[in-house]
């Protein structure tokens, strides 16, 4: 419990932390834009918008721009997939460069900023059925193949190979011990007698958020996503954790929430305790849904602010830039550093609490 | 507020490519692996009871073997002993026999040396008897008229003959 509270306050602090940079950079941005026209986020005017900026990074886009090279964006334009009230539209993003295709385009403000619309016949911007490949699908795509490949291999070694003859080597020596740390000390540990059921889902979301975490970390192509940062990620996989710690909670489980142990006036006539419990029972899941999605998305922001100091510092001239630079250099060294500290932590503490809460689920 | 907006079109993606990914990983991926490995685990530890009861007995025997050298060691002084024994036992019997074979040797001589000496003395006396029956008959020749004279010098004769000591000689 004493590692757990520790790390609430470490996210905690990196959460503030974030946002007194993004506050700050928003701050100085807002006063002083500067004229910076080789990244991304650049407004019309060429001057750098911090928050477009970083927004853009972290959030989600129907391209998936790789750099820029002088004035050519190099971007992979990937497939929009929807149904609007025309019926089924498959095409390339790319289509919208010229503006509306098929009376689909891409948002520029409001609601639905950045996401494709249409305009019903009331002239309001409304939302198709859109299951676009966007940039975190594909990038939900790619490491997802990654890691089954990878555990796949894993698996190989063991099928092909007498284990009481032979070490693991490879591959399957460097997954083991992960895998084992999370399928006897996590899951065993906090689960107890049955927990084989629960070892196969808590290790594949252990190692689906620890890969995509690290992808995450990773500032070009295949990586940079930001897919464990997205709220609707963390939130099926926080429905996942609910269903695997209700599904097959006990008799006390259930007696615990709707009719707890405490004095009678708390149950009747006003439900009060079961509410209270029922409430808990929602908020487990919630709290590792926003933890990891927090932790995830400020990790970005951070380093993405850290990035964006060097720009917004340019128009104080080369010492300054230069000065700022070697800081900036320094700081994201050492964020990135604790991004891979977080992408680790994160994986292990949305999967361990995951299993403690199953293990309450099933007390006797 | 986009941030925290799920979106639809990525939960679609999500629902599917995840369930995938789980359905692929708990039936081939982890299972394999951490059944493969919990084997592993299960020989380790009896391969480590076994060699603990390896060592045991190999303990267990070298102290046999250490005994069994005693018992050798004891066997051999005890055989050694008797062996002694046996020895002095034939020794002393040897002597006693050739001791008494000695003593009955030098019984054997007396009573043969005591018959000898008899008949030497029966000789001796058969021959003193010849000779006075000689002496005697030439006595006699010179002086048998008178009877009593003629017994009483024989009786003294004989008495004569008869204490000689041969001893003596």
């Amino acid at each position: 419990m004493k590692g757990l509270k520790y790390i609430l306050v470490l996210s905690a602090f990196l959460v503030s932390v974030h946002m007194s940079f993004a506050g700050a950079a928003s701050v100085n941005t807002d006063r002083d834009t500067v004229s910076v026209d080789s990244v991304a986020g650049e407004s019309e005017t060429g001057k750098i918008n911090v928050p477009k900026l970083i927004f853009n990074h972290i959030g989600n886009s129907y391209e998936w721009h790789i750099t820029k090279i002088g004035k050519k964006d190099i971007a992979m334009n990937l497939p929009v997939i929807a149904r609007s009230s025309t019926g089924w539209h498959v095409f390339s993003s790319k289509r919208f460069e010229k503006g509306p295709y098929e009376g689909l385009y891409i948002s520029s403000g409001g609601k639905y900023e950045g996401k494709i619309v249409e305009k019903n016949a009331a002239g309001e911007e409304v939302r198709p059925f859109d299951i676009s490949i966007t940039k975190n699908v594909l990038s939900l795509f790619m490491s997802s193949v990654l890691l089954v490949v990878l555990i796949l291999i894993c698996a190989r070694w063991y099928k092909r190979h007498d284990v009481t003859k032979e070490a693991p080597t490879g591959l399957a020596a460097l997954m083991e011990p992960v895998i084992m740390m999370i399928h006897s000390d996590v899951v065993k540990g906090s689960i107890g007698e049955d927990y084989e059921r629960y070892s196969p889902y808590l290790c594949t979301a252990f190692f689906w958020i620890l890969i995509n975490n690290l992808l995450g970390i990773i500032p070009f192509f295949p990586g940079g996503a930001n897919l464990t940062g997205n709220i609707t990620i963390t939130f099926f996989l926080a429905v996942c954790s609910f269903i695997a710690i209700n599904l097959f909670g006990n008799k006390n489980y259930f007696k615990s929430i709707f009719w707890p142990e405490v004095p009678l006036w708390l149950k009747v006539p006003i439900p009060l305790m079961p509410v209270i419990e029922i409430f808990s029972a929602f908020t487990k899941p919630f709290a590792l849904m926003v933890r990891l999605f927090a932790n995830m998305m400020a990790g970005h922001i951070l380093l993405l602010s850290l990035i964006c100091v060097i720009f917004i510092f340019a128009k104080y001239g080369a010492a300054m830039v230069g000065a700022m630079s070697f800081v900036t250099v320094l700081f994201g060294i050492f964020m990135d550093l604790l991004e891979l500290l977080v992408a680790v932590i994160q994986a292990y503490v949305f999967t361990i609490l995951s299993a403690i809460f199953i293990g309450l689920s099933r007390q006797k | 507020m986009f941030l925290i907006t799920p979106d639809g079109g990525l939960l679609f993606w999500m629902v599917i490519i995840f369930a995938l990914v789980f359905f692929i990983l708990a039936k081939y991926g982890f299972p394999v692996i951490t059944s493969m490995v919990e084997k592993r685990e299960a020989h380790i530890n009896d391969s480590l009871r076994l060699a603990k009861e390896a060592e045991e007995k190999m303990r267990n025997m070298a102290g046999e073997h250490s005994r069994m050298i005693q018992e050798a060691r004891e066997e051999q002084a005890k055989i050694l002993k008797a062996a002694s024994d046996a020895k002095d036992n034939l020794i002393a019997s040897a002597k006693e026999q050739a001791r008494d074979e000695a003593s009955r040797i030098i019984a054997d001589a007396r009573t043969q040396i005591a018959a000898e000496k008899e008949s030497a003395i029966r000789d001796i006396r058969r021959q003193v008897a010849m000779i006075s029956v000689s002496v005697a008959e030439k006595v006699i020749r010179k002086d048998f008229s008178e009877e009593k004279s003629r017994d009483e010098f024989l009786d003294r004769m004989v008495n004569e003959v008869s204490n000689i000591d041969f001893n003596k000689n």
